[in-house]
């Protein structure tokens, strides 16, 4: 049962600020989707190895020399507030 | 004639007789568009000067006499999860309504380097999350054969636009079925490729181990020619495989004899629209009169994939929907207090309801006392049902179902129901949890909606898909079926 205690946890570690409205919604419709997952629980997989991916996987890095990459210019473009080539944000402590 | 009517192989042939110019072609499309997409709804933003420069390059290719590619020219369009270099890419989400990618996907240079002309960007659920094209920040999508119903979704664009006439090919993504659902409710066909057969770089990640970009296009033909196209390794991408890449047109051949195919009873359960049971009744009776062998199997663990898609989806969303702080592009609220406070404010006015939704779902899948329980849970049943695949497929060369159990339906209908709004995925998402390709063709209408038939082949096997699929479409007309708009 999840109560919405557990829905302002959950949305703190989601850095989401909910509306009292939302807060009542989630907490009814968590309940209802993760009361029809409790199906799971019927199937025993203590040997059953779990698959994160299909494919075997490996990092892919690039040599460790200067290349032609984005520029400064163009990393910056988007940010929504920037100042002397610094993504600008507001106080942190 | 109407240009736009036509499919990009039949084009190609005018084209290259100069019976038509690119330049010709490409304006008749834009035309098209101009008259229907205020109905329809379908492009969010449109490239046409892009378009129009890229036709005019081909035009003097042909008048070069230069062999061009066979989707040299042809109008293609994007769904707008997929990065253009200097196009507006948003997700359809408020939180990227003003990203302007300083690179393209990788999948849009190899439709650049082919010659294929971009007409513009197509609308979606935000971030590629729902099932029916109601989700986006921008507006709602209507399907082409009755605007009062939804086009399906996610990539719901990117098929109106294929059964309106507003492009001859377009590219979609599909994570739990979002190529096939909405190709199967549009009437065209939708190819979701093996995981890892194209590259996923530049596309707007939802859940990382299950997307996977694929083809919408009038015929089974030009989908051949699109995975020519986008299919093969990119090393920039980790979740790229490397395999030896057929010519997928080689396996255009009319003959599905000595075929085995296995049809899952659970797809076939009750809660199937009669209308569509029976239409898929007919199908498969048709591809037994062509020589295919075909009986019924069972995939047992079927009832359990979308609990399990449910819990390793929003999983992996929460973990991506996390570099949405508003601080290095998109999105940001104003009047914070500090940098906490701007985060919460960006992400809780910039994602819409069914992201927070995901995001509130797998964070509490993930987090400490519920990982077990969940997501480890999720993880190992997605094991059971891959190994269901794989028995499968020992057996059968091809497994075909419906791609969802009913056709189109309403707009707002389901929107109040998440749960009820998921269940329409229920055939569509063991394909994803298992990497396999899975495709959905024409096949019939039930209540006058298009019907879709999903057929669903071994890994990298996209080959015995179009094979079966360009059979039963030789011996058929549905995919001649053009809505009045």
């Amino acid at each position: 049962m999840i109560t919405k205690e557990d829905v302002d946890h959950v949305a703190l570690l989601g850095r989401l600020e909910l509306t009292e409205e939302e807060r009542e919604m989630y907490t009814r419709q968590l309940n209802d989707i993760l009361g029809h997952f409790q199906a799971l629980e019927r199937l025993n997989t203590e040997d059953v190895q779990p698959t994160a991916h299909v494919l075997p996987l490996k990092n892919v890095y690039r040599e460790d020399w200067v290349g032609q990459h984005l520029s400064r210019e163009e990393v910056l473009a988007n940010g929504p507030d920037v100042e002397e080539n610094c993504f600008k944000v507001p106080k942190i402590v | 004639m109407q240009l736009f009517r036509l499919t990009a192989h039949e084009l190609h042939d005018l084209l290259v007789k100069k019976e038509i110019s690119a330049e010709e072609l490409n304006l008749a499309v834009f035309t098209r568009v101009e008259a229907v997409d205020d109905r329809v709804k379908a492009y969010v933003t449109m490239t046409k000067e892009r378009a129009l420069e890229q036709a005019r390059s081909v035009d003097r290719q042909i008048k070069n006499g230069d062999k061009i590619s066979p989707l040299a020219g042809i109008p293609v369009a994007i769904k707008d999860n997929m990065c253009i270099d200097g196009v507006r890419t948003t997700a359809c989400s408020k939180i990227l309504a003003n990203f302007v990618p300083p690179y393209s996907a990788t999948v849009v240079k190899r439709l650049d380097g082919a010659g294929a002309t971009m007409l513009g960007k197509t609308n979606c659920d935000e971030f590629a999350m729902g099932s029916s094209t109601e989700n986006s920040a921008f507006f709602v999508t209507r399907n082409p054969w009755d605007t009062e119903r939804v086009p399906g979704g996610s990539s719901g664009g990117s098929a109106a636009v294929i059964a309106a006439g507003e492009a001859i090919c377009s590219l979609g993504s599909d994570t739990g079925g979002s190529i096939r659902l909405p190709a199967s409710f549009c009437g065209v066909v939708g190819l979701k490729p093996t995981y890892g057969a194209v590259s996923r770089y530049g596309l707007i990640a939802f859940a990382s181990s299950l997307d996977q970009i694929g083809p919408f296009t009038r015929d089974v033909t030009d989908c051949a020619a699109m995975l020519n196209v986008i299919c093969g390794h990119d090393p920039l991408d980790s979740t790229s495989a490397s395999y030896n890449m057929p010519d997928y047109t080689g396996f255009l051949k009319n003959d599905v004899r000595g075929l085995k195919v296995g049809v899952p009873r659970e797809y076939m359960a009750e809660g199937i629209n009669p209308g569509v049971r029976e239409v898929i009744e007919e199908a498969l009776a048709r591809l037994e009169t062509l020589g295919a062998h075909v009986e019924y199997t069972t995939l047992p663990h079927t009832e359990y994939a979308l609990s399990t898609y449910y819990l390793i989806a929003p999983a992996e969303a929460s973990s991506n929907l996390a570099r949405y702080d508003g601080v290095r592009y998109g999105y940001r609220a104003e009047n914070a207090d500090d940098v906490i406070d701007m985060f919460m404010k960006t992400r809780s006015e910039g994602f819409g309801s069914e992201v927070k939704r995901r995001i509130m779902l797998g964070t509490y899948a993930l987090s400490a006392g519920y990982y077990d329980a969940y997501y480890l849970k999720a993880l190992r049943v997605r094991t059971l049902i891959k190994q269901d695949f794989d028995r499968a497929f020992e057996k059968y060369d091809l497994l075909v179902s419906p791609v969802c159990p009913t056709t189109a339906f309403r707009i707002g209908e389901k929107t109040d129901d998440p749960l009820e709004m998921y269940l329409s995925d229920v055939c569509t998402i063991s394909i994803n949890l298992a990497g396999i390709p899975g495709m959905s063709i024409p096949c019939g209408f039930a209540q006058g909606m298009p019907v879709g038939l999903q057929l669903m082949g071994r890994h990298f096997d996209e080959g015995t898909l179009l094979r079966a699929a360009y059979t039963f479409e030789q011996n058929t007309d549905y995919h001649k079926a053009f809505p009045e708009l």
